[in-house]
């Protein structure tokens, strides 16, 4: 029979095509991380942050776009407190992880931010050993016992596609190590204390080409396991690792959808001019 | 820059991005060629069951078209493709628009056959409609196996038999032109038969343009309005560099 001679069918199935890819994202589908609702905040008098109202939601990648001082490296510092650290910065509002109100009196500052770890544009590795830069986390913790502390060496430096680096080096010091590699070390130690979410403050702005895809290529590995906020100015960036984009102007936020729907058709007219380079 | 490597990227999700949009395009060429091999056999043996599902099934061809487009322009919006990459994107949008076309034309040789099956007609006189029809899909099958092996040469040889099918269409239109003469009644029906072989011809030469896409892919030369041997020039020509 003719009809069976094919070669070429590739068992796709055309009923599901409607949610083929992930143009189809739909964030009301999403299991929330952070809940974020009425957020202002003020630096003194002036007002950085503007009625944000967002959910961040769990084990995808969330960007933050927008031109230099819209408010979105202010906006992801509150998700672990940061601000806490400046003078005269004032919060109202509400943001809960997991339910929990982050800002509320009773909260752990030191245990949200081990939940809730933070990479900084400049990497930032301890003058120690690759080694002990890992296992720094866990040895604050308490932790003595040397075959565990291995193991998560091992497994965090696997997590952040090093560890084929460095595996016959571990005792060396970090600064010998890269740009790129001191970036993903940072990330090891983050992952190491096992934390609900990953903050990347332009992870890779201070790195070359092919590093960059690299730790694009581990944003994207680490979301299995983890939520992941991620501010850049590069909005190529935003395009490539992320799956929900919020892009930000002048303390407001004025767009959130998926990265799909926002990067070929976004809502907002200030949106489309500011990712097709027209102004900002 | 002889062979096409489309994985390979530092982006693993690249490469699964760009793996998934060709196996689709393939998953539709197979798709559609089903839909010929249906509509023609439901012709030539007057089978109006086999020509509803061909016209019940188009929207399949319609709705991977969709799907495909959707996600080169995703692609094209998140990743930049350059080089190789941009080029399979541009020849995978233009592929989509002639296999949906084969499709619409499938779906119109299987409508004449609903038609056909209901005239009284001797059966024989579809043989040669049968023959032009499995020739028509041989070609659509080396385009998309040549397509599935990034190989020039293949289209280029893919892209010379759609000359016998047009040679085999005019060998059908003068046989119509005199039955028709011999007897008048036979106008209706054979008018028929003369619309499905030129749907057949139109997909020989959509295919012809797949072969076009693909040396423009590989090669990364436009030969689309030139003549064969033009376009097997530039074939070799760039296979020696």
């Amino acid at each position: 029979m003719m009809a069976e001679s094919t070669n070429f069918t590739h068992g796709i199935d055309i009923n599901t095509l409607d949610r083929v890819g992930r143009g189809h994202r739909r964030i009301e589908e999403e299991e929330p991380s952070f809940e974020v609702e009425g957020l202002n905040l003020y630096y003194g008098e002036k007002q950085a942050l503007k009625g944000i109202g967002m959910v961040i939601p769990s084990k995808c990648v969330t960007a933050f776009i927008g031109p230099s001082g819209c408010g979105k490296s202010t906006l992801l510092r509150c998700f672990n407190r940061m601000n806490d650290l400046v003078d005269d910065c004032r919060i109202e509002g509400s943001i809960q992880l997991h339910g929990e109100d982050i800002y509320d009196k009773g909260v752990d500052v030191a245990d949200l931010r081990r939940r809730v770890g933070m990479v900084f544009q400049k990497p930032n590795p301890f003058p120690k050993s690759i080694y002990e830069n890992v296992a720094y986390g866990l040895r604050l913790q308490g932790v003595k016992n040397r075959r565990l502390l291995d193991e998560v060496v091992e497994r965090a430096l696997q997590g952040a596609a090093l560890w084929d680096e460095v595996k016959d080096r571990l005792h060396d010091s970090a600064l010998g190590l890269s740009g790129g590699q001191q970036q993903r070390l940072v990330i090891a130690r983050c992952i190491a204390i096992e934390p609900a979410v990953l903050l990347l403050d332009e992870p890779a702005s201070a790195l070359d080409p092919i590093s960059t895809l690299k730790i694009e290529e581990l944003i994207y590995e680490l979301k299995n396991n983890y939520t992941i906020v991620i501010v850049t100015h590069n909005m190529q960036q935003a395009a490539r690792v992320s799956d929900y984009t919020a892009f930000m102007y002048m303390g407001e936020l004025i767009e959130f959808g998926d990265t799909d729907t926002v990067f070929t058709n976004p809502g907002k007219k200030r949106t489309e001019d500011y990712i097709t380079g027209r102004y900002g | 820059m002889d062979k096409v490597d489309i994985g390979q990227h530092i982006s693993q999700q690249f490469n699964a991005e760009l793996e998934e949009v060709r196996n689709r395009v393939l998953g539709m060429g197979g798709l559609v060629e089903n839909q010929i091999a249906n509509a023609v056999t439901a012709l030539v043996e007057r089978d109006s069951e086999l020509a509803e599902t061909v016209v019940s099934g188009d929207y399949k061809v319609n709705a991977l078209e969709v799907a495909i487009d959707e996600q080169c322009s995703h692609i094209l919006a998140r990743r930049q493709p350059a080089a190789t990459d941009l080029r399979l994107i541009v020849a995978v949008i233009k592929t989509i628009t002639d296999l949906e076309r084969i499709g619409d034309q499938a779906e119109r040789i299987a409508r004449m056959a609903i038609r056909l099956a209901e005239a009284e007609q001797p059966k024989n006189q579809y043989i040669e409609l049968g023959n032009l029809g499995n020739h028509v899909r041989e070609i659509l099958h080396d385009a998309l196996d040549a397509f599935a092996r990034m190989d020039p040469e293949a289209a280029v040889a893919a892209a010379r038999e759609d000359l016998r099918i047009d040679n085999e269409y005019n060998g059908i239109m003068r046989q119509v032109i005199t039955f028709m003469m011999e007897d008048p009644r036979s106008i209706t029906p054979m008018l028929d038969i003369i619309w499905a072989a030129r749907a057949l011809e139109r997909i020989g030469d959509h295919a012809k343009n797949i072969c076009e896409y693909l040396i423009y892919l590989v090669r990364g030369k436009d030969v689309r309005h030139t003549s064969l041997e033009q376009m097997e020039k530039e074939v070799q020509e760039a296979h020696k560099k």
